[in-house]
């Protein structure tokens, strides 16, 4: 515990002296801020068309569903961006320091490096999302919105970025480039985020496969103020899997 | 306190080190010499459990650098050919780190770091970045992460490497100092300084052993410097000859 401790301290020490987590922190809040306005313009001009709707027997716009799911799905859009960009030095960097000789030959195990790296990022994660839940209290204060879709659908978002930050600090193990591991980490993510596209087409039990491990599908509960077994349980598996395999490829580099 | 027995590693077809067998006691600072890429450093991380030896054994304070690594790590204090710094963090924060993971007790750690920067005399850059340290400097940040958990067995690649003259006399003396009572192996390229601090002299050429002998046995007979070219020669030759 102690050991994970001080590799967490000592990441978050390099994140905050490096302009990356700034740039990061800085992009996010920007981008969602952006496209909370947008939504809300969106809204607002359903809202004036909303007599002629509801005449014809439609619902009149939701605060909820125009604005609130609009802003966490377009979070999930803009991490499988940034994501890359905070985890692809966790363990490249270290490789390219020589410090990774240091870590390796300490009594240290792999997993307690992976867990502090990991742990370090996911407390950048919680302050970045957190600080762009302004937004959605600007709608508690000025709007009248359901409060609880808002809280499960924070954490439906959250724990989708820690599974993203697991997949990619575990793409980036296997790789001593930095600029490789980005990459590498944007394509993976990519390819899970629209992995749900051709289930259509498929059909069967592929479509039904593609479905449940699509994290767009799975954010639907909490979006939705449900928390689902089923999807708790399909973001948590994401997050030991990008463990686990981070952790193998550290030992099979420790003994390569 | 170190026994070497066959221990080889190849990278693909290439044998770097091919069989090297040697032993150390404790209280021995043990000078490890050879030729560029004779495998010095090969064997050094070896030992040091970073390489995963291709053949042969080899136990630091009785444990096994394959089966029992982490008994290893536990006991070793290791300096790599290059400091492994964090160049963001200021050296007092980088030592209390490695104070950390190397299992320091928390109490101890702040007098541990400030007797230890006082030894490898790093005191006056303390709160200095480590990416801002000139050569000589890391060099001896990298020593005293090595000895800052009092580990019985003490491994440095070429420790005074980048320093000044007078810098050079004094890690010397520490050396010879911390070799009173722990075992240290050291590579280095400079010949007086093996006569200066070591008790025993281990010449690798091509990643073999040529010489293994007591540096008092050595002088007797003939100078180090002798040793060291006739036994580094008469390789080169014999595999001239083949
Ligand atoms: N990762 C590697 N892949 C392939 N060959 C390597 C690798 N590391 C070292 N070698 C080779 O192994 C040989 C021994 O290298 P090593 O670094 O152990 O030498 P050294 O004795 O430490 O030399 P120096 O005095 O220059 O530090 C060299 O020929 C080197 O080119
Ligand atoms: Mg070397």
């Amino acid at each position: 515990m102690r050991n994970i401790w001080a590799i967490c301290k000592r990441e978050l020490l390099s994140f905050f002296v490096s302009p990356i987590a700034y740039f990061v922190i800085t992009g996010f809040t920007l981008l969602v801020g952006f496209f909370f306005f947008n939504y809300l313009s969106y809204f607002q001009r359903a809202q004036q068309m909303a007599p002629m709707l509801e005449m014809r027997g439609g619902e009149a716009p939701n605060l909820n569903q125009y604005v609130i799911e609009g802003v966490f799905q377009t979070m999930v859009v803009i991490l499988v961006f940034l994501i890359p960009l905070l985890t692809m030095r966790t363990i490249a960097e270290e490789k390219r320091k020589g410090t990774f000789e240091l870590l390796i030959t300490s009594p240290v195990s792999v997993g307690e490096i992976v867990l502090g790296k990991f742990a370090s990022i996911a407390i950048v994660l919680l302050a970045m999302l957190s600080a762009a839940l302004i937004f959605p209290a600007l709608l508690v204060e000025f709007g009248n919105p359901e409060v609880p879709p808002i809280l499960s659908g924070f954490l439906g978002v959250l724990l989708c970025s820690l599974g993203f930050a697991s997949i990619g600090m575990a793409v980036s193990s296997f790789t001593e480039n930095q600029v490789v591991a980005g990459v590498a980490s944007m394509v993976t993510l990519l390819l899970l985020y629209v992995i749900q596209a051709p289930a259509e087409s498929l059909g069967g039990t592929w479509a039904e496969v593609f479905q449940y491990i699509s994290p767009i599908e799975q954010l639907q509960d909490p979006l939705r103020g449900v928390l689902s077994l089923k999807s708790m349980s399909y973001f948590l598996s994401m997050i030991l899997l990008g463990l686990f395999l981070s952790r193998r490829a550290l030992e099979a580099y420790r003994w390569r | 306190m170190i026994e070497v027995s066959g221990l080889s590693k190849s990278y693909g077809d290439y044998q770097a080190v091919a069989g090297i067998s040697f032993s150390a006691q404790k209280g021995e600072v043990v000078g490890f010499l050879g030729p560029n890429g004779a495998g010095k450093t090969t064997t050094i991380r070896m030992l040091a459990t970073y390489l995963p030896p291709t053949a042969g054994t080899a136990t630091i304070a009785g444990f096994s650098v394959t089966t029992q690594a982490d008994e290893v790590r536990r006991r070793i204090g290791y300096l790599p050919e290059n400091p492994p710094l964090y160049g963001e963090m200021t050296v007092r924060e980088y030592l209390k780190f490695i104070a950390e993971i190397k299992g320091v007790p928390r109490s101890a750690t702040s007098k541990r770091i400030e007797e230890v920067m006082e030894r490898c005399f790093v005191a006056d850059v303390a709160n200095k970045l480590c990416q801002h340290l000139s050569r000589g400097y890391r060099q001896r940040v990298g020593l005293a992460q090595a000895i800052i958990h009092d580990p019985e067995v003490i491994i440095l690649d070429e420790p005074t490497s980048g320093l000044d003259p007078n810098q050079i006399i004094k890690i010397r003396q520490l050396i010879k100092s911390l070799g009173e009572n722990h075992t240290v192996l050291l590579s280095t390229h400079i010949l007086p300084e093996v006569s200066a601090v070591c008790d025993k002299v281990v010449i690798v050429n091509r990643g073999r052993v040529v010489v293994e002998s007591q540096l008092s046995q050595l002088s007797r007979e003939k100078s180090l410097e002798q040793v060291f070219l006739e036994s580094v020669s008469q390789e080169d030759s014999v595999d001239a000859a083949a």
